[in-house]
């Protein structure tokens, strides 16, 4: 019972989109500092771990070590940008900078101004799969037939880890603490979601706990197979665990955060 | 005068947080085109009722209506008209003054046009027209200020809600502020502030709450406050071993506050004369009774935080 006030439904106002519409003009003051990232970051990773460390690897599943991890290194960068956007960042925004504060003194309740948060942080991702799959292309590491889907891809995913992401920004007691999650939770993701290795050289139950409890796994699998140039069946499984997880942690994060901030 | 409909009403309206009761059972009225008052020392609950006005903080019981729509089922309409200064400078930093205007206008649905225009006006109003493209850190405590009431106006609201305008600016940011406001309240809007400057208030408030411990110790006029509970005048004598005797004999209403004794009348000229003809008091200061009688006689001189 208690519980269930944590899964209240929100009764949005379209008005949200001004807060997207908010971080994105900040995000183009800085335009050339905010695309960097996402353009040098594939760059390197592909020199130093596919074509260096990748030399000592025959290839896996059929491919090179390059193009194993190349999917991987789009999935990884989905989940930091939405993840980072609205821990690191919605928290300046709703602590140092008080913006959340100065919004909801006009017609958008709190409820809003997250949502509008969490959407930005999709799109952070979606901007990065954007930059990450032509320079990923462009060194002839993924197949083009349905890699252009990893982009709208991008903002479901993006959306996940923006929701989690919001749900530790509710809870933290201070920024610093968000060191936790992002050591505890990000960083083994990042390793041990079939990124750098697959999946199935783990024993059998830690890859049943990994589908479970890492998001990550998922993300990697679909833009793995997009990337492969194929569609499967199995990917629908893998989209409804993402569905699902981000609309329960959507949800769940409004109210965190109403709790938090509407005393 | 005809009777209107008051733009806020609250009747025993009560804010708890967890254990601590910072609003206690209130009640007041604010009508249209009214300034009015909030004066009382830091904790008394000032902000936590300007916050349930604002509909950013849900009452825990009572009655709170704001143009005469209950705030826990009407908040987004509410904000709509209503401009908000809060005691916290919140401009966004990652804007220039005029960006924060822009940006701020967008959620109240304002057109670009319509926004640009009025931006134009309140920069003007607010005479921060030569700072449009400057980052807000880079501006003066008074310029923020005046900054975050043209933010609050842009919505052309019918009540503004300021809570400490004035706090921590030099006389000059202070008298711009206040001169805004009047000139704001000459155009109809109501304007419900709180504040410590309490010259001020009595000259610019039509009413005036004193708040302490959450709860209202005093309503009414400014003027009206005064002659109830001080009279019109206030003589000031030092406190000598031996004059308490005398004034206690005299029976002069007086109170003992450290090294002075303030003694409240009606009859100033009488009553100095009085005393240094019967308690051969030499050094007495006349003056006229002001707010700050009112408000330390009620609050007691104890300081708070
Ligand atoms: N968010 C809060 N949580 C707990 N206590 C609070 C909160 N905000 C204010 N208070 C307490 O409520 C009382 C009234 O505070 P406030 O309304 O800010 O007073 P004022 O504005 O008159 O100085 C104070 O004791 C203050 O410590
Ligand atoms: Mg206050």
């Amino acid at each position: 019972m208690s519980y269930l006030q944590y899964f209240l439904i929100p009764e949005l106002d379209r008005r949200l989109l001004k807060v997207w519409l908010r971080n994105k003009d900040v995000f183009m003051k800085n335009i050339k500092l905010n695309f960097l990232p996402p353009f040098l970051e594939p760059i390197l990773y592909l020199l130093a771990m596919g074509f260096g460390l990748g030399t000592f690897v025959d290839e896996i599943g059929g491919v090179s070590y390059a193009q194993f991890i190349a999917p991987a290194l789009i999935a990884v960068s989905v989940m930091y940008a939405s993840f980072f956007e609205c821990t690191y960042g919605s928290y300046v925004r709703m602590y140092y900078q008080k913006t959340f504060d100065a919004i909801i003194a006009t017609p958008l309740i709190i409820e809003d101004v997250i949502a509008g948060e969490l959407l930005w942080g999709a799109t952070r991702s979606t901007i990065n799969a954007l930059v990450m799959v032509p320079v990923i292309a462009a060194f002839g590491l993924i197949d083009l037939k349905y890699s252009f889907l990893i982009i709208p891809f991008a903002f479901l995913g993006g959306l996940l880890f923006a929701c989690i992401g919001m749900c530790f920004t509710a809870m933290t007691p201070n920024i610093m603490a968000l060191n936790y999650p992002a050591l505890l939770f990000i960083t083994p993701m990042f390793l041990f979601s079939g990124t750098f290795f697959p999946l199935e050289v783990l024993p059998e139950p830690i890859q049943y706990l990994a589908l479970a409890f890492l998001p990550l796994t998922h993300i990697v699998r679909v833009i793995r197979t997009l990337a492969y140039g194929s569609l499967e069946l199995s990917l629908i499984s893998d989209l409804l665990w993402i569905l699902i997880a981000s609309m329960l942690f959507f949800i769940l994060s409004m109210n965190l955060m109403k709790k938090k901030l509407i005393v | 005068m005809v009777n209107i409909n008051p733009i806020i009403k609250a009747e025993d309206l009560v804010k708890r947080y967890g254990e601590l009761t910072a609003v206690d059972g209130v009640s007041f009225h604010v009508k249209e085109g009214e300034m009015f008052g909030f004066l009382g020392p830091n904790g008394a609950g000032k902000t936590t009722t300007m916050k349930m006005i604002q509909c950013v903080s849900p009452k825990t019981s009572g009655k709170l209506e704001v143009f005469g729509m209950d705030v826990s089922a009407h908040e987004r309409e509410i904000k709509k008209y209503m401009g908000v200064v809060p005691q916290e400078n919140n401009l966004d930093p990652d804007f220039t003054v005029y960006e924060n205007l822009r940006n701020y206008s967008r959620y109240f649905d304002i057109p670009r046009e319509d926004a640009e225009k009025r931006i134009e006006e309140l920069l003007n109003f607010v005479q921060l027209q030569d700072k449009k493209n400057v980052m807000t850190e880079s501006l003066s405590g008074g310029m923020k200020r005046r900054l975050v009431l043209a933010r609050a106006l842009l919505n052309n609201p019918q009540l503004i809600v300021l809570d400490e305008p004035t706090v921590g600016l030099d006389p000059q940011a202070r008298h711009l502020i206040w001169d805004k406001l009047r000139s704001l309240k000459k155009r109809g809007v109501t304007i419900v502030l709180t504040t410590h400057y309490l010259d001020e208030a009595e000259k610019l408030c039509d009413r005036l709450v004193v708040m302490d411990y959450g709860k209202i110790l005093v309503d009414g006029k400014p003027s009206q406050i005064i002659k109830d509970h001080i009279g019109t005048g206030v003589v000031e004598v030092d406190n000598h071993p031996g004059i308490v005797e005398c004034l206690r004999k005299s029976e002069t209403s007086y109170e003992v506050m450290g090294e002075i004794i303030v003694i409240y009348t009606n009859d100033a000229m009488h009553i100095s004369d009085q005393l240094s003809i019967e308690c051969a008091l030499d050094k007495m200061t006349t003056r006229k009774a002001t707010l700050e009688d009112v408000f330390l006689k009620l609050t007691g001189r104890k300081l708070r935080e």
